[in-house]
């Protein structure tokens, strides 16, 4: 726009303190997209927030069904963290191969990640159920209550986690690198490392913690 | 094969939700078939129902909010009349009927008015002040707005099929247990506020990353009008508070569904924990709410004293700290339960602390004002009763803050009457200040001012008469939900309350009559220039209503009230001197995206609520369905060729250079 540099400059810096540094306009749409996920990344570790603050809280109230050191195995759930955490390296593959829009190797790197994940999933089923036929079920105290509603929130994020990347894996099928799948991909990157944490925090508060007690 | 559900869920017995129903429904109708009659059908569709233009889908929210409006004050006349005819006798409404109606009372004016209301306004204008095209998700937004929608319908639903919650706005266990409320009402109100949670959820991400992300060219933050400020902070809260209400929902649900025990009295649940996460939410809530309201008057003041707006950088420090002193005051919510002298007087104190930040707010207002040629248009009348109304409610506030004052008002008439205070004399005045303020950009035309008047008079005055009597009451020792009562001395006040709601009826229907009018002598209202309240920010900067991408330019922002600077300094006029060199916009298309989920949405919400288990199947696989459609398309953009953007805009110029030649010379 054509505008009298001086008329308008007189106005820059209204307070004084020197420093005028003018905001470029609006950011690029990678940008955005990303900016906006991390947004509700954040938002999604508040609700995590909660069922981990409800654990602390309920942990103790195990209304005389077992505590948490009698039902965990810790061969069980360090097999899972292995996997979690091998897949989110074969998930960062996936991403840099898709930024250099290899097919190939985008494909090898989501399918291990899928299937490390389907691994993960299948013994926490198999936990679960193992717990409810025992008669260790979440209606049998408040702390085994909070436990399943922790552990299965993740479960159910990684449950739709590997839906977002059969998703992913199709879209590149039929569209190819195209910009907005590589936003889309870009974000399933984000939510999965950001399960990965998650893990970490459910790990060492559960797993870590109540073996001990 | 349905569940729980059967005809016995249709209340055949109780006239009153079967009348309103029945109203209801034939109104619904009519209009439908009034639409398909004349054609309109395509147009809804294609213009408004699928719409992802920020513009049209801050005018859904607002209508939904007023059409709710209407719904929440139904309940609201229909307790006054109880509560005034219900001395010694059981009056008209049976107490599970009447249980139903605050609960739901509650329920929508939070969620269904005051939330899509402010939300709404923030859609409209955001965009607008910060000089851009759109906010950061279209699509999303318009899913975001149907969401709310969803939970709107089911709430009201629940009149006709069913039942409503009986258990107060907040379903505070263990009475929203499945052992005390064993009927549907609770599922009602937890799935409706789940669905349209996720709506707000992703409307307070999209604000977040607009604001943020998405500015003009030299649109620095301490460059921002207040309203995008307020803005900022109050969806910052919702991103942060909104999860804990789905988490806390999400636990009672799986109580009450699959026997959990987060919330029982038995097997270990803490019922306390149920306080402490909704008033972790319920108490940034407030402040989602009447954050954008201070945006709004901080706007409206500073335009209608024809001065910036007094201490713009304490404003917007004012604003951020109650952003983050109002997640540490949640627990002056429950004072009488139990949590130790220690603990109330540490959030005692804090609740203290939070009234500085709006004191400041109050105190710049009046100085915006002092000095200042102000013209008292509707706004401002607005913001000025606003000023008085809130300062009762925040010292009221302040009071209640005192934990052994609270001992004596909890859960009292004096509590209700306090919230009120500040709810509609901070909230629903700042709503309907924007209402007045905005609507000539979102429609083009003015409002009626004498309406317009006559009704701010009479909501004003309805609201005192309304809710004094109940601070009275309430020291006279009157408990809040009473459904029949037998102290003679509370019953003089409960008349004088009831007689206030008559008067603030009269204000709605000035309302109605003031928008009807005001469509009527359009052509005499109209609004040419795009500034018809000779405004400061970059809202006026663009035609009334603004064309689809809002500016032909990014406009160049040079320092606070960007709007006003280039009238001053008639940058506008360079502008046509030097024939500017349009160039093709990208716009988002329109998409369906929106309603199809909400669609599923609310079949999935119904069957949740009756246990229609395949039903619930059905709707999980069609929404995901509707999002892997939406992700598979492959233009998601259209573009609007120069030629037709400079015709567009050359248009407005013409009708704005009498306007500017003159802004010059003031």
């Amino acid at each position: 726009m054509a505008m009298t540099a001086t008329a308008g400059r007189a106005h820059a810096d209204p307070h004084h303190i020197g420093v005028v540094i003018e905001h470029p306009g609006p950011a690029p749409k990678r940008t955005v997209t990303a900016y906006g996920f991390w947004v509700f990344l954040l938002s999604d570790i508040v609700m995590f927030s909660c069922f981990f603050a409800a654990y602390a809280v309920l942990s103790g109230q195990t209304a005389g069904g077992p505590k948490g050191s009698e039902i965990f195995e810790q061969r069980n759930v360090a097999i899972e963290t292995v996997c979690l955490l091998l897949s989110s390296f074969t998930c960062g593959m996936a991403s840099i191969a898709a930024d250099v829009r290899n097919r190939f190797w985008f494909y090898l790197g989501m399918t291990v990640t899928c299937v490390l994940g389907l691994i993960f999933l299948v013994i926490e089923f198999r936990e679960f159920s193992d717990l409810v036929a025992r008669g260790y079920g979440p209606s049998r105290s408040a702390f085994l209550s909070s436990f399943f509603s922790l552990v299965g929130c993740h479960g159910l994020h990684v449950s739709a986690g590997i839906l977002w990347l059969l998703t992913m894996m199709a879209q590149v099928f039929a569209k190819g690198f195209r910009a907005d799948v590589l936003r889309r991909m870009m974000c399933f990157a984000l939510f999965w490392h950001a399960l990965d944490i998650v893990w970490v925090g459910v790990f060492s508060v559960v797993y870590l913690l109540g073996s001990g007690v | 094969m349905l569940g729980k559900l059967d005809w016995s869920a249709i209340p055949f017995d109780q006239p009153i939700p079967l009348i309103a129903g029945a109203i209801v429904l034939v109104a619904i109708l009519a209009v439908l078939i009034w639409v398909v009659a004349k054609g309109h059908l395509p147009y809804l569709w294609h213009e408004w129902i699928t719409s992802v233009d920020h513009k049209r889908i801050g005018v859904m929210y607002i209508l939904l909010a007023s059409v709710m409006l209407l719904r929440g004050g139904s309940d609201a006349i229909m307790m006054r009349i109880q509560q005034a005819v219900a001395y010694q006798s059981q009056g008209f409404l049976p107490p599970e009927h009447y249980n139903q109606i605050f609960s739901a009372h509650g329920t929508i004016m939070i969620f269904f008015v005051a939330m899509p209301f402010v939300i709404g306004l923030m859609n409209l204008i955001v965009p607008l002040q910060l000089g851009v095209r759109d906010v950061a998700f279209p699509t999303l937004n318009s899913v975001g707005f149907w969401l709310t929608a969803t939970g709107a319908l089911l709430v009201n639903l629940s009149l006709v099929v069913g039942e409503f919650a009986r258990t107060g706005w907040l379903a505070f266990p263990p009475l929203s247990q499945l052992s005390y409320s064993p009927g549907v009402g609770v599922d009602y109100y937890a799935w409706s506020l789940q669905i349209s949670g996720v709506g707000t959820l992703v409307a307070g991400i999209n604000l977040v990353t607009t604001v943020l992300k998405l500015r003009t060219k030299g649109m620095n933050y301490l460059r921002m009008p207040m309203f995008c400020w307020t803005t900022l902070a109050s969806n910052l809260l919702i991103v942060a508070a909104f999860p804990i209400l789905t988490a806390t929902l999400a636990m009672l649900l799986l109580d009450r569904y699959l026997g959990f025990h987060f919330f029982t009295n038995e097997a270990g649940g803490n019922v306390m924990m149920f306080m402490n996460l909704i008033w972790a939410w319920g108490h940034p809530e407030v402040y989602i709410l009447v954050l954008p309201a201070f945006g709004i008057f901080s706007e409206v003041v500073s335009t209608f004293s024809g001065k910036p707006l007094f201490g713009y950088r304490s404003m917007v420090l004012a604003t951020m700290a109650i952003c983050v002193i109002s997640f540490m005051v949640w627990l002056h919510h429950f004072f009488t339960m139990g949590a130790g002298p220690d603990v109330n007087a540490i959030f005692g104190i804090a609740s203290m602390i939070i009234a500085v930040p709006t004191g400041v707010k109050i105190y710049n207002w009046l100085f915006t004002m002092y000095g200042g040629r102000i013209r008292f248009a509707t706004p401002m009348l607005w913001a000025v009763g606003f000023m008085v109304t809130f300062i009762i409610g925040g010292l009221t506030g302040v009071l209640v803050a005192v934990p052994p004052a609270d001992f004596m008002l909890h859960n009292s008439m004096f509590l209700v009457a306090h919230f009120h205070n500040v709810i509609i004399g901070g909230v629903l005045f700042g709503a309907f200040a924007g209402f007045e303020y905005w609507f000539p950009k979102a429609f083009g035309f003015r409002l009626d001012e004498r309406w317009g008047k006559a009704a701010f008079w009479f909501t004003f005055l309805g609201f005192y008469v309304t809710f004094l009597p109940l601070y009275i009451a309430g020291m006279l020792g009157m408990t809040r939900r009473l459904q029949h009562y037998d102290v003679a001395a509370w019953r003089p006040w409960m008349f004088v309350a009831a007689f206030g709601v008559l008067i603030l009826s009269i204000g709605v229907i000035c309302q109605i009559m003031q928008i009807v009018v005001s469509i009527r002598n359009r052509e005499a209202l109209r609004d040419r220039t795009g500034d018809p309240w000779d405004g400061r920010s970059l809202e006026w900067a663009t035609s009334s209503p603004p064309p689809v991408f809002n500016f032909a330019f990014y406009p160049d922002v040079r320092g606070e009230d960007a709007y006003w600077d280039m009238k001053a300094s008639a940058q506008q006029q360079s502008l046509e001197h030097e024939p500017p060199e349009y160039r093709d916009i990208e716009m988002p298309r329109n998409s369906p995206t929106g309603f199809i989920c909400a669609f599923f949405a609310t079949i999935m919400g119904f069957a949740l609520i009756w246990h229609i288990w395949w039903m619930v199947i059905l709707g999980g696989i069609g929404a995901f369905a509707t999002f892997v459609v939406f992700a598979w398309r492959d233009h998601d953009e259209y573009v609007i060729p120069a030629d037709e953007v400079a015709a567009i805009d050359r248009v407005n110029l013409e009708e704005r250079r009498g306007l500017v030649s003159m802004a010059g010379t003031i």
